[in-house]
């Protein structure tokens, strides 16, 4: 054992909540290590090879508004981009890349090996340095103490990891890498409460070895699209991906060989999420479907491995084979890696503070998988999170927390500390109650000063933003004032649109509430002097639009907001709260809101218990008043 | 500090009382203003009484001439601006009164709401915390339980069945926003979606219609009267509904078939049903009665079950506590006049936690104890009472109506283009308001549908 230095923070592991912590902490300037594994494999994308989707692009926004970097590394190393729900409303849009893989990892270790204040190590850690329930360091296997007052373990799913392919089992990580064992002991001698979860991949086929003639391409967009607000260079020369179907056949040889699944002989007992079922699961769950989708994604442009999104399985290899030969295109297609599932430990989020601190280790965070979600996106937004606050906590600075209208992140880390998840957590945009409010077009309005604050934003990216603030406010107070006349030119363009006629002279942000008008047609009526730019545009359209809504929205949560900011005491005693409901009582023990806001999202607190709840409060108020 | 304005009946309601619609809150003045349109509560002094017509904003048609008080805060019982409109003309009009509040802006006060406030605007002393918080639960808990053993199952499964409709609609709009790849559902349209609210808001009106004349609720909760033949049954019956409804006679088997009355004791509303004593027995008509008698007591949500103290224990009365033995049951030991036979141990014991009340129901002895007997079966010890048939009846009425607007919402949003996943914000609050009447949670169960739904993965 040695004294290997001693730091503000460290972050145990390095993927992508690893990743995201490590930076946020030594932005905000606390002096930050980061131990992983293995130093190849940063950032690494053990299932599929992309970023973003409906609510995780705008979870990838939001991360790059707080000055994270995700958003920055997929912008620079993907192979195509899209944006999704183009043809609904605004709050549903949301951008998806396909990775590069290998050149995501690399350029994301290029940028921790760059960062001030942090520095990078490859290291098994064994053991958690405690003392009186407050986190002192880590010790890693070949005796390294290192120590800190705040420690962020982020191990994703390697704590206990066990992978599992038809009859065979193995303890390891995901792609085998080493699994994390210790701490995982560890964690449960200290009374967390762990769950077992799983997950499962798909396998790999040789891309030489696919008929893509025989499947339907799916290209990126034409226009180049970027996640970051900082990407300035977008990426032209875009790669494909192909979409081809299950038929009869597969489904016939799957269920066959049923028994032969992992998952179904009764050897996996983790619970495996509805959100990415296996193969074997959409057989069994729809048996009735005729065929599903299957699409084939590069995973990278130097590599002949493709993903094969929609075969997650822990069938036998040879039944994967057998499988894949019936699938069109893949007749033919060689396996590289077989799919597996994978087994491990997850912490109990609701064992959790807001800010990830677990309630009974002072300085000891948890951040990503180990908390029991799922995808890279969800895994960055608690890392980044974590960070912050571990950092906040280091330089005696404010705590940050988002609330359910600031951000995603928000909803996400909400939900994990209250309500918990008994399978891995997958944000969707219905998990959101204010979805109109967090949109993947204002991420940056809704968090840009908060990351500025925190010196996690540029000056010039910050100057930037306020530039944009004031042309859209410019620009929407030039259309609340000026009234378009119903001169014939006018008229003549509104016809083009196929609107009708106006009656007598109208303010231009009423006609660009009518259905049928866009802003580029008030911008042929009333032109501005320069012209905005597209996102400004953008903004200016959505707001005036959308606006009705969007006041109902704030409505509810300025609302929401007044629970949000009744605040419960740390060491209030559930028990002597006469009237709460025995359920209630017991969430509320487990739970331990911070405010009323918080504890009636709990499942099992009702309107009566929440309404005890504020007597109490108020009770213990006006006696403190009293005393004094 | 909550700045919402509430308003509820608040005393007791009965025919030929008189009730009172109270409103607290910022905007009580306002609302009455509206109310009465020839008046100002703004202007008047404080704690004043005021004659007045009240006349429903939008017919504009008088409603009924009513005494209105005026209090302004912070000197009231919440220590916000209250009004006070009493009313003469019984339920109806009590009824109608808080519903044009509660659609001028006022909103359906929760149970113990009023005392809340006041406690939490410092009105009420804070050694009473406690009973406050009882006072929350109790009355939370059986304007619950009171709620949801009313509602008609017709109705009630008509709404279920409309909120399985709208939560389907609601996790396709979901399934093509989370999953827009996903080819296995057709991307849903403003007409299939314009086609599905216009039906469900049909559905609501006639709801609301059903809910208006007062007929959501089922007319009392269904109390059946059994035991061994002669014990007293239609003397129970006849006392509890003050009227001599059911025939009495000293021969065992009187009554052969079952009887209905429906009154209101405590504040509980019953449908209570006499009916032929249960033995075994050969006159064929008796027998047909007695098979009613079990169909009965099967459907009962209340048993109150009648033995005779001047007989010793039967196997028959055994047989009695058995069948009652899972159900809310109240056994009583009539005839308390004669020489008690029966051991009232024995009765104790069978009865278990369930209460066991003496009367002579000739001499209208004990009659007290049995009505409180029945009221605590419902309120849980709670004192006060009030008609709560009455209470959800308003609720549900009030959930209707918004419903009925968020519908209305929706299409209007539909006809303007907007789209979907906005459009689904009214259609999903619908399915919520539904969900309010009948009680059901609504935590996570858009996801579980979507995922049972669609089969959704990567
Ligand atoms: N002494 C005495 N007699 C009572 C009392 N209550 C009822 N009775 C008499 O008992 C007899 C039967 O009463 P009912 O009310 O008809 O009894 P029941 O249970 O409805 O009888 P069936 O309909 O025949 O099953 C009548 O003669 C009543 O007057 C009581 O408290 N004391
Ligand atoms: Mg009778």
């Amino acid at each position: 054992m040695y004294d290997a230095g001693r730091y503000d923070v460290i972050v145990i592991g390095a993927g992508h909540a690893g990743v995201e912590a490590g930076l946020a902490a030594a932005k905000r300037g606390a002096k930050t290590l980061m131990l992983t594994l293995n130093l190849d494999l940063i950032a690494f994308m053990p299932c599929n090879p992309s970023v973003g989707g409906p609510a995780k692009g705008v979870v990838v926004r939001e991360i790059d508004a707080l000055g994270g970097h995700m958003g920055k590394t997929i912008d620079k190393t993907h192979i195509q981009m899209k944006l999704l729900n183009t043809s609904k409303g605004p709050a549903v849009r949301a951008l998806r890349a396909q990775a590069d893989k290998v050149l995501y990892q690399q350029e994301m270790k290029y940028v921790i090996e760059n960062q001030e204040n942090l520095t990078l190590r490859q290291g098994m850690v064994e053991k958690l340095l405690i003392e009186d329930d407050q986190i002192k360091g880590v010790m890693t296997e070949t005796k390294a103490c290192y120590y800190a007052d705040q420690v962020i373990v982020t191990t994703g799913t390697f704590m206990r990891g066990k992978v599992l392919i038809g009859d065979i089992e193995y303890e390891s990580g995901p792609n085998n890498q080493r699994p994390t064992i210790l701490l995982s002991e560890q964690l449960e001698e200290l009374g967390f409460e762990l769950v077992r979860f799983k997950t499962g991949t798909p396998m790999r086929v040789n891309s030489h070895t696919i008929d893509y003639s025989k499947t339907e391409i799916q290209p990126g967009d034409e226009v180049p699209r970027a996640f970051s607000y900082e990407t300035t260079e977008f990426i032209t020369d875009q790669i494909p991906c192909w979409l081809t179907y299950t038929g009869e056949v597969t489904h016939q040889i799957i269920d066959e060989n049923l028994q032969k699944s992992a998952m179904y002989s009764g050897a996996e007992r983790g619970a495996g999420p509805r959100y990415c079922p296996s193969i074997e699961d959409k057989i069994v769950r729809f048996n009735d479907k005729p065929r599903h989708q299957v699409f084939l994604e590069p995973e990278g442009r130097k590599t002949d491995e493709v993903y094969v999104q929609g075969l997650s399985t822990s069938l036998p290899e040879y039944v994967q084979k057998k499988l894949l030969e019936t699938v069109p295109g893949l007749e033919n297609a060689e396996i590289m890696r077989a799919g597996y599932a994978i087994e491990y430990d997850a912490v109990v989020p609701t064992q959790l503070w807001p800010t990830l601190e677990t309630k009974k280790i002072a300085g000891l965070y948890t951040a990503g998988q180990i908390n029991g979600t799922s995808g890279y996106e969800e895994a960055a937004a608690q890392g980044i999170m974590a960070g912050i606050n571990a950092a906040a906590q280091a330089l005696d600075k404010e705590p940050l927390i988002l609330d359910r209208s600031q951000a995603y992140i928000g909803v996400l880390i909400d939900d994990l500390v209250t309500k918990g998840t008994d399978e891995p957590y997958r944000l969707l945009t219905s998990r959101a109650e204010y979805r109109l409010l967090l949109r993947h077009d204002n991420a940056d309005l809704r968090l840009t000063d908060i990351g500025y604050d925190m010196e996690m934003i540029t000056e010039e990216r910050y100057a930037m933003f306020n530039r944009k603030k004031d042309l859209i406010q410019d620009e929407i107070a030039r259309l609340e004032k000026t009234r378009i006349k119903p001169t014939k030119e006018i008229q003549e363009i509104i016809e083009e649109i196929g609107g009708s006629q106006l009656k007598d002279g109208i303010l231009a942000a009423d006609l660009l509430r009518r259905p049928e008008v866009k802003y580029d047609t008030i911008k042929r009526i009333v032109p501005t002097e320069d012209q905005l730019p597209e996102d400004v545009e953008e903004q200016v359209e959505i707001h005036i639009k959308y606006e009705g809504y969007i006041k109902k929205s704030n409505q509810q949560v300025e609302k929401m907001r007044k629970m949000e900011n009744k605040l419960i005491p740390d060491h209030i005693n559930y028990d002597e709260v006469h009237g709460l409901a025995t359920e209630a009582q017991d969430k509320l023990k487990e739970v331990r809101p911070l405010s009323v806001g918080q504890a009636s999202r709990i499942a099992g607190v009702n309107p009566a218990d929440v309404s005890i709840l504020l007597v109490y409060l108020e009770q213990g108020m006006r006696s403190k008043v009293s005393n004094e | 500090m909550e700045q919402d304005t509430i308003a509820a009946i608040s005393t007791p309601v009965g025919e030929g009382a008189i009730a009172i619609v109270r409103l607290s809150g910022e905007e009580a003045f306002t609302i009455a203003n509206r109310l009465f349109q020839t008046k100002d509560f703004q202007q008047v002094d404080s704690h004043t009484i005021h004659y007045g017509k009240l006349v429903d904003p939008k017919t504009n048609e008088l409603v009924e001439e009513v005494m209105v008080s005026v209090m302004r805060g912070p000197k009231t019982f919440t220590r916000e601006d209250i009004i006070e409109i009493n009313c003469h003309g019984g339920m109806v009009s009590v009824n109608r009164v808080l519903q044009l509040a509660l659609r001028e802006g006022a909103r359906l006060a929760e149970p113990g709401e009023f005392t809340k406030r006041a406690f939490l605007n410092g009105r009420i002393d804070l050694s009473q915390a406690e009973a406050v918080m009882d006072l929350i639960r109790s009355k939370t808990d059986r304007a619950m339980s009171v709620a949801l053993k009313q509602m008609d199952g017709r109705l009630s499964s008509l709404i279920r069945d409309l909120r399985q409709q709208l939560i389907e609609t609601v996790a396709h709009v979901e399934v093509n926003i989370d999953y827009p790849e996903y080819d296995d559902v057709e991307e849903m349209t403003h007409t299939v979606l314009t086609d599905k609210t216009t039906y469900v808001k049909t559905e609501v009106e006639k709801l609301l219609q059903t809910a208006k004349q007062g007929k959501i609720l089922r007319e009392g909760i269904g109390t059946a009267i059994i035991g061994k033949p002669n014990v007293g049954k239609s003397s129970l019956m006849n006392i509890l509904a003050h009227e001599n409804k059911a025939i009495v006679t000293e021969i065992p088997g009187t009554t052969r078939d079952v009887i209905e009355e429906y009154v209101n004791v405590r504040g509980v509303p019953l449908r209570l049903i006499d009916t032929a004593g249960i033995r075994e027995t050969e006159d064929i008509v008796e027998k047909i009665g007695v098979e009613r008698s079990r169909q009965a007591l099967q459907e009962a949500d209340l048993i109150l079950l009648v033995l005779n103290g001047n007989e010793s224990f039967t196997e028959e009365d055994a047989a009695l506590f058995e069948a009652a033995k899972d159900m809310d049951f109240i056994a009583i030991v009539n005839k308390s006049d004669l020489e008690m036979k029966l051991d009232l141990d024995q009765v104790r014991q069978a009865a278990g936690d369930a209460p066991v009340i003496t009367t002579s129901l000739i001499h209208e002895q004990g009659i007290d104890e049995l009505e409180s007997a029945i009221g605590d079966t419902f309120f849980d010890g709670s004192i006060d009472s009030g008609d709560l048939t009455y209470v959800s009846n308003v609720r549900h009425i009030q959930l209707l109506e918004q419903a009925e607007t968020a519908l209305q919402d929706a299409l209007e949003a539909m006809e303007n283009d907007m789209p979907l996943d906005l459009v689904q914000i009214d259609i999903t609050r619908t399915w919520e308001l539904l969900g309010e009447i009948i009680g059901e949670d609504v935590n996570d169960s858009l996801i579980d549908q979507l995922f049972s739904q669609f089969c959704l993965g990567k």
